[in-house]
């Protein structure tokens, strides 16, 4: 097909595209991202594709394999059209049914519907998940209808017709101040006011201006840039065209880390279609603006998410930060001004072209608009990307979105913002959602992960993780940071062994302030987050470990044993063999032991005994001094 | 070496190439030949300590030889919270290689990643691109078993 050289030629695509789609009596979507290919979503699509060729249902039934869905939990899922019957967890075997029995009789499978754990109520449709209800899926809900490998869908959905406008019937002044009314502010964490940032930059007086979009997702729980990118990269896309014209950009570089090869191969397709439509390129929509994206594939560097360092990896470098000011808008990649933003603010900027700023500005809080995509993940029920209006309460998307703790567990608490961020108690659950209101509770709103943590997680084991994690990604250019975090985590390890002094809490505050203060960018700055947020909110868990040398969750390895009970062992070889050190004794039939000199304390054990008989139990503090003084000579 | 040349031949000479070839050289030869630094250096007009600096600064890159599997286990938030370190020091032991080691035989990589954005699913592993969900300790030792069999 050629290129488009004017506005009308998309409409009359679009039209086109309408016309010849094929009617079919029922559609199958099915989820097929990262986390359902992982669960076997290509083998599910063998088995439909086999099925329906089986039953000679081509013409009538469709397939569509498009990105996330957002219930990673439930994966490999699909949903049949028009209906939108939901089917959860499912296995080729399951194929032939969900045909015979829904697509050709229109009977419900009911052991393939979603049950709510906590109601125990079946739902049939996607549509009234609690799940999905409480969910307002502005970017996400593409998802459901977009082959992400077919620019045609994106354009069914009236994708790039923000562009068409706004290259047409808009001025760049005209399109900065539609986005600083619609109060979009930056979701990679910081949330600087999006409009501002443009107009800054748009104001550097440059021959040559470039801007970037951000997709170097390294928090640890984080996913929402993966899915979008995986899912419908045209709109990322579309959004940066739309900011390169605001700017005065004629040059974009999309920066993606190499752990999401999915999502590299996607946007790569989309640009190459982009371009073959004449929507990347020169005189972009027969317009006067020329503009073209390149992607940059990371390497495997935390850092380089820090703006500063990410232009020093593009331009071939160690990702090293640097001082700011100058800030990128004034001296960016290769000294020219540029504008970074994240993928999710990228993605945002059609969504209010096309529904208009005062729209999207009914939308969240005073100082918080629109949407916030959260990853929802760790000790929950429905884990999964779920896409929620600024202002809603953390309770609303642990308890009703997520449906609670897994296991009727207790809710102990939500770490958001990744290694930057911190975790929040029970007691804060009614806090609205806003940059602001997370930043006053000591952590920050942070690119959007959101791990719960229920009663067996140790807070300062989790403190300690993240301690790691900064550490090691430290670039190493500050003394703050480098040696900082180093010795932060040298004092959680030691407390974590049970090697902790009363004295070292003190340090710890006083080392997280010097290091908060006085690093560089903001891995350093904002490292400490973590540390603090504990120590204020679970600061009798630290004690216990220093003063009592127990772990209360239970957790902390050097701090616990593991003990088989006699009276509920029943001797039946499992553990036994399961464990790979052979610290476990006893006949069949007969009480097993642990042989505690020997134990190395993986946990095999404990895992492997069954749910029904839970016979190897953990213990610290002094029931396990006590267990530890009893002789072998008990052994059975 | 004439491999070598290949890839380079597909780049400019400039700076902003040097991530794109060494992601190529290491996928090409399983690691960043020493003796290929200095071809890298000339065509791009820099230095090889220039060079070694940044391959050294990234995970990516490696100037040891990867074993045939490489096997990484994600130890994000949710997998970590999920027992991540477990299944760790599972491979450890069955593969009997720390993390960050190749086997002698040069069969299995074992590596760590700070997440791999599946957090829905984990603990996760992956092996040469393929991925197991919800790993256990128990389900360790099957999954290497079905790349030792492969040979």
């Amino acid at each position: 097909m050629d290129k488009i050289s004017h506005p009308s030629q998309l409409k009359d695509w679009k039209k086109r595209l309408l016309a010849e789609r094929p009617s079919y009596d029922k559609t199958i979507v099915i989820s097929s991202g990262t986390c359902g290919q992982a669960s076997g979503s290509l083998q599910i699509i063998e088995a439909l594709n086999e099925e329906l060729e089986k039953k000679d249902l081509r013409e009538r039934v469709g397939l569509e394999i498009t990105g996330c869905h957002g219930f990673c939990e439930l994966e490999p899922n699909i949903v049949i059209y028009p209906q939108g019957i939901f089917y959860k967890k499912l296995t080729p075997d399951d194929i032939p049914r969900v045909i015979d029995e829904t697509i050709l009789k229109n009977n419900i499978v009911p052991s393939l519907l979603y049950e709510d754990p906590k109601s125990g109520r079946r739902f049939s449709l996607q549509k009234d998940i609690p799940f999905y209800q409480k969910q307002l899926r502005l970017l996400t809900e593409n998802n459901f209808k977009i082959n992400p490998t077919r620019i045609e869908d994106y354009v069914l959905v009236d994708g790039y017709q923000a562009l068409a406008r706004v290259l047409f019937d808009m001025t760049a002044e005209e399109v900065i101040a539609e986005i600083r009314v619609s109060g979009l502010r930056g979701r990679g964490g910081a949330g600087f006011p999006t409009g501002l940032k443009w107009e800054i930059c748009r104001n550097a007086s440059s021959d040559l201006k470039y801007i970037i979009c951000n997709a170097d997702e390294g928090d640890p729980g984080a996913y929402m840039d993966r899915s979008l990118l995986e899912g419908n990269p045209h709109s990322v896309i579309e959004g940066m065209i739309i900011g390169a014209y605001a700017i005065g950009a004629a040059e974009g570089y999309i920066y993606v880390r190499m752990e999401y090869p999915l999502a590299v191969k996607h946007v790569a397709i989309a640009l190459e279609q982009a371009r073959t439509r004449g929507l990347l390129g020169n005189s972009i929509l027969g317009s006067e603006f020329h503009f073209d994206i390149h992607i940059v594939e990371g390497a495997g560097a935390f850092v380089s998410g820090e703006e500063t360092s990410l232009m020093a990896s593009i331009e071939g470098r160690r990702a090293f930060p640097r001082q700011r000011p100058p800030f990128p808008a004034q001296e960016g990649l290769w000294g020219k001004p540029t504008n970074i933003n994240n993928v999710e603010t990228w993605a945002n900027v059609p969504l209010i072209l096309n529904r208009g700023a005062e729209w999207y500005s009914q939308i969240g809080t005073a100082g918080s608009k629109g949407t916030k995509i959260f990853s929802l993940v760790g000790k929950i029920n429905n884990t999964g990307l779920v896409e929620v209006p600024m202002g809603i309460k953390l309770r609303e998307i642990i308890c009703d979105v997520g449906g609670g703790i897994k296991d009727g567990k207790k809710f102990k608490a939500v770490q958001t913002g990744g290694p930057s961020g911190g975790c929040i108690p029970a007691e804060k659950l009614d806090l609205p959602i806003d940059y602001d209101t997370l930043t006053q509770a000591g952590s920050i709103m942070g690119s959007g992960g959101m791990i719960v943590m229920d009663e067996d997680t140790c807070m300062v084991d989790v403190a300690r993780y993240f301690l790691h994690f900064t550490q090691e990604e430290s670039c190493g250019k500050c003394v703050p940071c480098r040696v900082g975090t180093r010795q932060m985590h040298d004092i959680l390890t030691r407390i974590t062994r049970g090697l902790g002094e009363e004295k070292d809490l003190d340090q710890l505050e006083e080392l997280a302030n010097s290091v908060r203060s006085a690093s560089l960018c903001g891995l350093g700055q904002t490292a400490p987050n973590p540390v603090l947020t504990t120590l204020r909110y679970f600061r009798p868990e630290y004690e216990a470990h220093i003063k009592e040398k127990s772990c209360p969750a239970l957790v902390c390895k050097d701090l616990l044993v593991y003990y088989i009970e006699p009276e509920k062992c029943v001797g039946c070889f499992l553990c036994k063999k399961g464990c790979p050190v052979e610290a476990i004794s006893g006949e069949r039939k007969k009480v097993h032991v642990i042989d505690q000199e020997v134990c190395i304390k993986c946990g095999a054990c404990f895992e492997i005994c069954p749910p029904k008989i839970k016979a190897v139990s953990k213990y610290t503090g002094r029931k396990k001094e006590k267990i530890l003084r009893e002789k072998s000579g008990e052994k059975v | 070496m004439v491999e070598m040349e290949d890839v380079l031949s597909e780049f400019g000479g400039i700076q902003k190439d040097l991530i794109h070839i060494l992601h190529r050289v290491q996928a090409k030869f399983g690691y960043i030949p020493p003796e290929g630094v200095a071809e890298i250096a000339r065509r791009l007009k820099i230095s090889q300590n220039e060079i070694f600096g940044v391959l050294t600064f990234y995970k990516a890159f490696s100037l040891e030889l990867r074993g045939k599997y490489l096997v990484t286990v994600c130890l994000g938030t949710a997998c970590h919270v999920r027992g991540g370190v477990q299944i760790v020091e599972e491979m450890e032991r069955k593969l009997r290689v720390k993390a960050g080691r190749t086997t002698p035989d040069r069969k299995f990589t074992l590596e760590t990643v700070n997440c791999l954005g599946c957090c829905a699913i984990g603990p996760v592993v992956v092996v040469n691109g393929k991925y197991y969900s919800h790993v256990t300790l128990s389900k360790v030792e099957p999954i290497i078993n079905e790349y030792r069999e492969a040979g």
